[in-house]
């Protein structure tokens, strides 16, 4: 008899905490489809109370920038500093902005 | 008084036992996420043993208290159900964790959690307010643990070939014992006699509706009840709860008063 393991599909947690206004990611688990990802993630990464609400997403449903190309993706901005705020100043007659 | 002590060891012994039972799966359960579920599980039913124990060391008075309760009664004082005690495998099978299977873990769970997501909510309106606090409490949480057991009965049941045969003998196994749930106790006529409790066998038919539609969910078929009716709430155990305790109490009693 020959025994298949299927390895369970990837899923990614965000859990909102109980002020938090937006679910932020906190890990991810194996689970066999989303309704058991949600169970699973309330055991691991609800324990201490962290949160009040789950999301759960297929990993495999995220497209994600390629880290070898971070420096043509993301260098370009380190100079240009006149898109923070902080680059103008503000005349006095303004007041607190 | 004697009638509530009663109940209430009843009801903590089943819930501490069951701790200690699940309580094997930490370490090896068959994925990280359900031997933390399974530990989770274990630590509210042990939390829950303690609240029981707690009060019945108050209303026992003297130099009773929670711990001596839990590690300083031997096997026939204790009144938890024999299907608590049982080890998490099939019949005529030696005392091995080697041979840890989680069919039977989640059947034995599923059985007793739909049982006392029916008994809780009931005792949360029980005269002993104590009781009735401590029931509130435990009915969020065994709500879960009848949702994760139910979840996985349905899973293996309408799984692969070999799980659904390997979780039909566990229920074949351990749906006999659940006898007990429905048989008289003493303890528990005169506990209901007093408004403390509650008389399960009013409970029965909901219970019965809830394994029945799981068990349809999951194809798989309920056996008929019948044969020897076991008496662990008597305090007349299978051999199984003295290697449970052997291993529970042993550090209380090499120790006894350590704190740590």
């Amino acid at each position: 008899m020959t025994t298949e393991l299927k390895e369970w599909p990837l899923w990614e947690i965000f859990i909102r905490s109980k002020q938090g206004l937006e679910h932020k990611h906190c890990g991810s688990l194996h689970a066999a489809d989303a309704r058991q990802a949600l169970e699973m993630a309330r055991d691991v990464y609800t324990r201490r109370q962290e949160g009040v609400s789950i999301w759960v997403l297929p990993s495999a449903a995220i497209t994600a920038s390629n880290p070898d190309e971070k420096g043509e993706l993301f260098d370009p901005a380190a100079d240009k500093i006149y898109r923070h705020p902080t680059f103008y100043e503000i005349p006095d007659e303004v007041g607190h902005m | 008084m004697s009638a509530a002590i009663d109940y209430l060891l009843h009801l903590a012994d089943n819930a501490l036992v069951l701790g200690q039972r699940n309580a094997e799966w930490c370490g090896h359960g068959p994925i990280l996420e359900e031997d933390i579920a399974l530990s989770n599980v274990s630590l509210d039913l042990i939390g829950q043993a303690r609240m029981l124990y707690q009060l019945v060391a108050t209303l026992k008075g003297g130099d009773a208290t929670e711990d001596k309760l839990a590690y300083f009664r031997d096997t026939g004082e204790f009144r938890n159900y024999t299907l608590l005690e049982l080890p998490h495998h099939g019949p005529l099978s030696g005392y091995a964790h080697s041979s840890l299977d989680y069919g039977t873990t989640i059947v034995r769970n599923f059985l007793y959690s739909a049982l006392m997501a029916l008994l809780w909510e009931a005792l949360a309106k029980s005269n002993n307010t104590d009781l009735a606090a401590i029931a509130a409490k435990s009915l969020k949480e065994v709500r879960y643990h009848l949702r994760h057991s139910r979840d996985w009965l349905v899973r293996l049941g309408d799984g692969t070939d070999e799980s659904h045969v390997r979780v039909q003998a566990s229920l074949d196994h351990l749906m006999p014992y659940t006898q007990e749930f429905w048989a008289h106790s003493p303890a528990e006529a005169a506990a209901v006699k007093d408004g403390i409790a509650v008389d399960l066998n009013t409970l029965k038919a909901d219970w019965d509706a809830i394994v029945d539609a799981a068990l349809e969910e999951a194809t798989l078929q309920r056996p008929k009840a019948g044969g020897y009716v076991p008496e662990g709430k008597n305090g007349v155990h299978s051999e199984h709860l003295g290697f449970l305790l052997a291993e529970m109490q042993s550090l209380a009693r090499a120790h006894p008063n350590g704190v740590w």
